[in-house]
Formats: structure tokens, C-alpha cells, sequence
């Protein structure tokens, strides 16, 4: 099988296969242009009397479940990143599929992550056969150099969910890990030693996979409450000593930054949501837990705070500073995609109004409307942005596979989406002639602040005009580009081959660019 | 002498420099072992610079390594330079081109508010210091930098100097004591610097030598503009000699008081209220004034603690002060705010210079405001409160 074949330019201008590891994809025709019709796909007819009575659902130990659940060559394994780096058994799955002496699996996790980097010796010797899903650290330059099997695939929180009610993913084996679960298979993330929060990521898989498996360390007497996930849809339930590490799970960026140039860069940004009326009584926003955000986070409050205002809502990557707010009074809700440290932990345990939310109700593009397109501002970050407005989020200039995609493009959806950006780091400029990996089309990016000036996108002729009457530094992109050049000179391409190693999807399932293997 | 010669840093914390090791040869050519985190983008270019120094000083045979962290072009140029000297005799200097922006002279009451100190071998600190704003951008030389790296640190200060982008702040460079401050400026005077800090002043003299070396230079440079000086006083002796030190010559522009080494001088600890440095400040004031020249308070060391700064410098101005350095960039919007003038004084301010400008057009001698008279220095201080107000953005 050729790893991917019938390349076409897509309307974005890039070049892309349609045939990926022997499975036909839809190149990328443009933002709000491909409708798939038809029936979503559905999981076999499952009935109740196939499971036992009592409600009892434990196996042995997680390889019983995998063999119960007819592990064999070929097929899809899910997994989930909420335990983040702190996750101790996605890398037990693939062990135990080596010592079984399966072949050709297909890897489908919400994301990926250093502590994975144990899976390399199972690319190498065929256990897996690719990844679907983001590729960061060891196994995104594994996948940089061209040396995985298949071409990877990275999708959106939302296109995850899409490519699942698609039937382009079909999951053979979902295996979900909970801080808490019952033997029925109920289970959640805010009990338990290795509470995270929410298992939004995993309903999907819950929902269609062929078999599901629930693995625990806090195994309970049902009812297990919340049920965020159901056992109603659950197969096997397994109890280990230890599902992750708490410490590695909670997030390492959630700290306020302490960088002068970071925090004046949120001073900037929170400047501008304030000056052109962004920021309003009821608004609501979307701030992720990178350094930069959280301080965004800050002075947002300090402005609702100062005019006697109140978010309607925060959508969160929660942690203490939302918290903070929800319990000040400065937010009416937070809806959470996924929790950072314990203190959002405890606050979606105790508090109604901070809601945890899956990519179904945030992200979906096959729901009838999801809420990202409600949030008024949201702020995210890129590794490049080129001066049509295009970024990129996954790949460094370099070449090499970086981030996943997360939420990220799915938020752009948002009214207006700001990227607070170094203008360079150390000396590689962040705005390009073009990007190496299109994630964004321009269209979806609003606003680029730097700590050496802003750039609105042309279409939003609206911000332009409010911006002339505040006397922030607003320049033309172009004029921001020529100022990184002069400081850092100008970069040389990096050196790539022709070989596509990885494609990157856009919320809709289609292909919207391709990543090329690194000559080193 | 060993024929390696070093300079630069390396290290897990170390950013946006390169650490250069240079081993003269006598054969074999030139050599170049390049690791960089920025080699696929700028490999090429760095190579092309380091090549372009080593002709640049006719060096035949070499080994170089240079282990960069994403520096620009002035700073591998500065630790290439300071590496090839250490091994190598030579008159000659490397100099990239000065940029436009960076030709601009100041004036001697140029507002001196915040004066930020950027340590002198550190260009990750220096790369974004202009964009926090500061009325001055203070490239030390002295005590940030270890003994063992103030001769890289000059190469380094000199094309920062001539490369760097200050955005619109003061050039300053804070030279060290006694002879190694003399040399540190034939690596500054010839690169438009704006003003040279003199630290731990006790004497006219200190200060006369230092502005002795600067004539000399400048007219072996032909430079045109003005070169201010900024004694710093950081003694008892120099306290008591505070007057002295303010008028030793007409190029001193400001006098700043160091109160760490001050207190640890007199034999007790700094506090919070200050009332250990009470007099130093007092007299540096006094003499400051006395001399027609700007007081400039000491720096405020705690950088977490935003809410004592301001009390801090509320406290400052209130003794006379017309500035203060600082050592993070945050500290520099407290220190503007809280040196502003107030909203009541710009108001009364405007009042004054209305009622001034209203006498003159009626060509009256004396000013009043209501029934109060208006001395000239009074109106004086409106106007200059007035302009101030404007310069800030305040009006």
C-alpha cells in the first residue's frame, strides 16, 4: 500500500493527497464548503442481556480487556489525554499488543504527548502502524523524518469528533482512563488521586466505538457520580494500582507569566479588547492556560472589575484564575473543555456553574450549531503566521512537527480571534512570507498583537476603524514582518523534502495541508 | 598564552547568545563547528559572519567553535571579536554599521524618570528593553557583570551601542571604577552614547578623569554630540562631597545616589522607610539642585512588590527627586506614574501658565491668579509641570 497517493491542490493553494493510507479524503474547498450528506455512523446494536446482570463488568487486568475485546491486527485504538504527561497506560496498551504480537495498529489518542515517546520502539517495529492524533516531542520528529509506516493524521478536538460520527475513524477499541469509575463503568475525572476534571475527549469514542474499555484506580461501588461517562456504553472495566501521575498531570503553563516582554504583550492585548469595545458587559471569551493567556486573563478581569461589569461566560482550559473569577462574581459560568490544576478541579466538583463540556457541545461540526461560534474573543497562540493572515500551530519554522492541533482551530469560530505573538523568538521571526504548515486560513485570524505593534486582518474593517481612535501602535502586518527582518535577519526556508509524512485536517474533515518529512 | 581564546555563555538558561571558543592554527585553513537552535534558518548566515570576521582580521588557520542560542548578528559578532582578541593582537575593530536611529544625541534636562539597568554581558535581557519605554536604557559594565567577562562584555556593550534598538530611550552605559573605566570608554565614546554613569564617586577628580579621557576621545573621533555624565554616589565620603561631584563639570547632567552599597558603607541595613538614607538623599538632592542638575533616586530592588515601589516613589519625588532607576521593566510604568504630576497640579499648573501668558499679552509685570500673586519661580515650575504633563500624555 502506498502511503498516500492522488495528490490535488486544494482552495487553499496547498498541495495535498486524497488517498491516505489507502483510505480516500476530501481536499480542503474553502471555510463553510463541504456539507457531507447521508446517515452518521453507528456502533453495532448492542443488548443488555450480553452483560452481566449484576452490573459487574471487571476483568482481570487491562490485557484480558484487550483480548476479551478482540484485539487483533489492523485495528484503531483510542485513547484520551486527559492525564496529560502524567498518563501511565496508553503506553501499557501498545505492551501489551507487542507481547500479543499484534501488528498494524492505528493510534487514534485526542492528543499525544512526551511521556509517549516510549510508543517509538512500536512505530519502529510495526505494532503501530501510525498515529492519528497530535505529534509532539520524540514522536513528532520521528514523524518529521518521514520513518512512520502510514501518514499521520491531525485533526481538531472537533474534527476528532467529526471524523468519529463520519465513520472516517472507525474505533475498534476505546480505551478510557478515569480518576474514578464504578463496575458498571460509569465513570469521572473529579474524584479520585488522578482527578482531572472532565473526560469530555473520550464521549465520542464512548459513544461509537466498537468496544470500550474503563480503566481505573478508584474503582467504587456503582453509582459512580457524576456519570460524565456512561456505562451504558462501556464493555470492560479494569482496576490498576495507578492510571497517572497527579503531578504530571496537572499542567506545567498554568503559572501567570513572568516575562516582561509576555506581559506586556497581554497588557496590549486586553488594551486593544478595551479600546475597541471588544470587552463589554455579558461578553464572553476563551483564554487558554499558556502563560500569556492567563495574564490576558487578568487584566480582562481588572477591566470588568474597573467599569463594574461581568463575562457571561468563560470558556476555559480551567484553572484557579477563572475560578478565581467564577467565585468573585466576575463570570456567570465556566464552560470547560479541560482542566488545568486542582483548583479547577475542585471548583467543577463543587460549583454548578463551572460546567465541563465535550468537543459534542463546544466544537462539533456535524451538531446542529456548537458554542464556539458564541464566544466573543478568543485568544490562542501560533508557532507562525504568514502576512495573509494564514498560521500555523503545529509545525516550528524548522519544519518539525511541534503542537497538536487541539481546539485550536475549532475556536476560530469565535467573532474575533486574537494571537497575542512574540514577534520573534530568539531570532526566528513569527510572521512569514508563508507558513510552513497552514493550520488557519487567514479569513479566521482578526488580530496578531506583538509587543512591537498590532495587525488587523483587512476584513475586519469594523476593528480598523475603532482602532484609529485609540492610540495603540497598529501597523500593517507587512510593516511587522519588515520590523522582525531588520532585527533578525532574513531566515532561510527550511529544508524540506517532497514527501508528505503527515496531513493536517480542517474541522470539516477535509485535508487542508500537508506536512513534509525534514532533511537534516 | 594559550592560543584558545573564549567568550560568550552557554547553558540550559542561556538565550539568544552564542558562546564562542577560537584555536589559532598554523595550518590547515579555517574550521568552523556550528551548533545552533536556530542552524536550519540561519546556519548559513551565522557561518557567512564568522567567516567574514576571521578574513576581517587576516587570520589564515583557525578552529572555531560557536555554540549559539539564537544571537543576533551583534551579538555573535561581539563574542566572535572577543574571542579572536583574546588570542590574537590587533588595532582593528569589527563594526557592523550603526543604525540610523541610533546617531541621535540628547539634551542635558532630557526627562531622566526611568533609567533601566540592563547587565552588560546578557543579550537576552537587552533585545526587548526598549519596548518597556524607559527615559533610558543603562548597559552596565560594572557590578552586573562577573570580573571574568568584562572584557567580552565591552565588545558586546559597544555594538549593542551601535545595533541595538532603544526605541527612542537614552543610550547610557555604566562604566566601572578607576583605570578599567577609563578603557571601558574607547569601546563606548566613539558610538554615540548618550550618557556615562560613573559609579562610586567620592571626588571631583573621579569625575574630571573620566571627562578628561571623553574629550580626548571625542576629538579623536570628531564627535559632535554631547556626552552627559552621571556621577553615582554610593559612599558616606561621597555623600559629603555630593556638591563637588554635582559641579565638576558642565557635562554632568544628573547625580544618582546607590543606596545598597551606601548603607552597607555606613554600616546598617537598608529598610523600606528609608529613614537610614534619609540625609544621603537629602544632600544629593540638595547638591543636585545646588548645581543646576537632575537628583536621581536608587533603585528599588524588590520587583514583585509593584504597591511599596510606588509608595517608594511617591516618597522619592516628594524629597525632590526627578528620577530613579530600576532593574525590571515592570517598575518603569510605576515609576512614570507615580513621578507624573498629579491631576490637582496639572490643573493648578495650567491656571498659572494661563494667568502668565495672560499678564504677558497685557504687558503686565506681575502675575496673579485671583488675588494671589504669582512669583516667577512659581511659573516657572507650571510650565515645566505643564510640559511635562504633556510629554506623558496626561493633558
Amino acid at each position: 500500500m502506498k502511503k498516500y497517493d492522488k495528490l490535488v491542490t486544494n482552495a487553499a493553494g496547498r498541495i495535498v493527497p486524497t488517498v491516505i493510507n489507502g483510505e480516500a479524503h476530501t481536499p480542503f474547498k474553502g471555510v463553510g464548503k463541504h456539507k457531507p450528506t447521508g446517515r452518521k455512523f453507528g456502533p453495532p446494536i448492542a443488548s443488555c442481556i450480553d452483560y452481566p446482570e449484576d452490573g459487574n463488568k471487571v476483568v482481570a487486568d487491562l490485557k484480558e480487556a484487550l483480548v476479551k475485546a478482540g484485539l487483533k491486527d489492523g485495528m484503531t485504538i483510542s485513547t484520551h489525554h486527559h492525564f496529560r504527561n502524567g498518563d501511565l497506560i496508553a503506553n501499557q496498551i501498545f505492551d501489551i499488543a507487542h507481547e500479543l504480537g499484534i501488528k498494524n495498529l492505528r493510534w487514534f489518542p485526542s492528543a499525544s504527548f512526551p511521556c509517549h515517546e516510549h510508543l517509538i520502539p512500536y512505530l519502529e517495529d510495526g505494532t503501530i502502524h501510525h498515529i492519528e492524533g497530535s505529534m509532539n516531542g520524540a514522536l513528532g520528529k520521528y514523524c518529521s523524518q518521514g520513518k512512520m509506516d502510514g501518514v499521520g493524521i491531525l485533526r481538531s478536538h472537533g474534527g476528532r469528533y467529526q471524523a468519529v460520527q463520519d465513520g472516517e475513524v472507525k474505533i475498534d477499541i476505546a480505551v478510557i482512563v478515569a480518576p474514578t469509575a464504578d463496575p458498571f463503568g460509569n465513570a469521572n475525572g473529579v474524584y479520585g488521586e488522578a482527578a482531572c476534571g472532565l473526560l469530555g475527549f473520550a464521549l465520542a469514542d464512548s459513544q461509537y466505538a466498537e468496544k470500550v474499555v474503563v480503566v481505573t484506580d478508584n474503582l467504587i461501588p456503582f453509582p459512580a457520580i457524576p456519570w460524565q461517562i456512561q456505562g451504558n456504553y462501556v464493555d470492560y472495566v479494569v482496576k490498576v494500582d495507578q492510571v497517572g501521575i497527579p503531578e504530571k498531570i496537572i499542567s506545567g503553563t498554568t503559572q501567570i507569566t513572568k516575562s516582561p516582554d509576555r506581559l506586556l504583550i497581554a497588557e496590549m492585548t486586553a488594551q486593544f479588547c478595551e479600546a475597541t469595545g471588544l470587552i463589554h458587559d455579558g461578553f464572553s471569551y476563551q483564554a487558554g492556560a499558556g502563560g500569556t493567556s492567563l495574564s490576558i486573563g487578568i487584566y480582562f478581569s481588572e477591566i470588568l472589575k474597573k467599569n463594574n461589569w461581568k463575562a457571561r461566560f468563560i470558556r476555559a482550559g480551567s484553572n484557579k484564575y477563572p475560578v478565581e473569577m467564577l467565585e468573585e462574581g466576575l463570570a456567570d459560568y465556566i464552560l470547560d473543555g479541560q482542566t488545568f490544576d486542582l483548583d479547577g478541579v475542585r471548583s467543577m466538583r463543587e460549583n454548578p456553574n463551572h460546567v465541563w463540556t465535550s468537543p459534542f457541545t463546544s466544537y462539533n461540526y456535524h451538531g446542529k450549531g456548537n458554542f464556539a461560534s458564541l464566544v466573543d474573543v478568543v485568544i490562542l497562540g501560533a508557532t507562525e503566521v504568514d502576512v495573509h493572515f494564514n498560521a500555523n500551530v503545529v509545525t516550528h519554522s524548522d519544519g518539525y512537527l511541534l503542537h497538536g492541533i487541539g481546539g485550536w482551530q475549532n475556536t476560530l469560530f469565535g467573532k474575533t480571534t486574537i494571537l497575542p505573538i512574540p514577534l520573534f523568538r530568539d531570532r526566528i521571526p513569527v510572521i512569514r512570507d508563508e507558513v510552513t504548515t497552514l493550520c488557519a486560513p487567514g479569513e479566521m485570524i482578526d488580530v496578531i498583537v506583538t509587543e512591537r505593534g498590532i495587525a488587523i486582518n483587512p476584513l475586519r474593517t469594523d476593528l480598523i476603524e475603532k482602532a484609529k481612535e485609540c492610540d495603540l501602535p497598529v501597523k500593517t502586518i507587512e510593516q511587522l514582518k519588515d520590523e522582525a527582518e531588520a532585527i533578525c535577519g532574513l531566515p532561510d526556508k527550511p529544508q524540506l523534502s517532497d514527501e508528505i509524512v503527515a496531513v493536517i485536517k480542517w474541522v470539516d474533515g477535509t485535508v487542508l495541508d500537508s506536512v513534509y518529512k525534514v532533511i537534516e | 598564552m594559550d592560543n584558545t581564546g573564549v567568550a560568550g555563555n552557554e547553558g540550559t538558561s542561556v538565550r539568544s547568545d552564542a558562546r564562542v571558543s577560537v584555536q589559532l592554527l598554523q595550518s590547515g585553513g579555517i574550521q568552523i563547528d556550528l551548533k545552533s537552535k536556530v542552524k536550519t534558518l540561519f546556519g548559513k548566515q551565522i557561518i557567512r559572519l564568522a567567516e567574514e570576521i576571521i578574513h576581517f582580521f587576516d587570520i589564515q588557520h583557525a578552529q572555531m567553535e560557536i555554540v549559539d542560542t539564537g544571537a543576533l548578528d551583534f551579538v555573535l559578532a561581539a563574542r566572535i571579536e572577543a574571542a579572536i582578541k583574546k588570542v590574537f593582537q590587533t588595532e582593528k575593530e569589527y563594526l557592523l554599521p550603526q543604525l540610523e536611529e541610533n546617531k541621535t544625541g540628547t539634551a542635558k534636562e532630557a526627562y531622566r524618570f526611568s533609567r533601566l539597568y540592563l547587565p552588560g554581558n546578557s543579550p537576552k535581557l537587552m533585545i526587548n528593553a526598549g519596548i518597556h519605554q524607559p527615559n533610558g536604557l543603562i548597559l552596565d559594565l560594572e557590578d552586573a557583570v562577573a570580573p571574568d567577562k568584562k572584557y567580552e562584555a565591552r565588545f558586546l556593550v559597544r555594538n549593542a551601542l551601535r545595533s541595538l534598538r532603544f526605541h527612542g530611550a537614552e543610550r547610557m552605559v555604566r562604566i566601572n571604577q578607576g583605570e578599567t573605566g577609563l578603557e571601558d570608554l574607547d569601546y563606548v565614546i566613539p558610538h554615540h552614547v548618550n550618557l556615562v554613569l560613573i559609579p562610586k564617586c567620592e571626588s571631583a577628580e573621579d569625575v574630571q578623569q573620566v571627562d578628561e579621557k571623553i574629550r580626548q576621545l571625542r576629538e579623536k573621533h570628531n564627535i559632535e554630540h554631547p556626552v552627559w555624565l552621571m556621577p553615582i554616589i554610593e559612599s558616606a565620603l561621597g555623600v559629603m562631597k555630593a556638591f563637588e561631584i554635582a559641579s565638576a563639570s558642565q557635562s554632568v547632567a544628573a547625580l544618582a545616589i546607590g543606596l545598597e552599597d551606601y548603607t552597607a558603607d555606613l554600616g546598617t541595613q537598608r529598610t523600606k522607610e528609608g529613614n537610614e538614607s534619609f540625609f544621603a538623599r537629602s544632600m544629593v538632592v540638595n547638591a543636585a539642585r545646588a548645581a543646576h542638575i537632575q537628583p536621581i533616586d536608587s533603585v528599588f530592588s524588590d520587583v514583585s512588590d509593584m504597591e511599596a515601589l510606588a509608595e517608594n516613589v511617591r516618597n522619592s519625588k516628594s524629597l525632590g527627586f526627578d528620577g530613579m532607576g530600576c532593574i525590571h521593566p515592570r517598575q518603569i510604568k510605576v515609576i512614570h506614574d507615580n513621578f507624573a504630576p498629579e491631576a490637582t497640579e496639572i490643573e493648578k499648573a495650567l491656571r498659572i501658565v494661563a494667568a502668565f501668558e495672560e499678564a504677558q499679552a497685557k504687558g503686565l509685570g506681575v502675575v496673579s491668579l485671583g488675588s494671589k500673586m504669582i512669583d516667577p519661580p512659581v511659573v516657572k515650575r507650571a510650565v515645566r509641570t505643564v510640559e511635562l504633563a504633556k510629554s506623558m500624555g496626561k493633558i
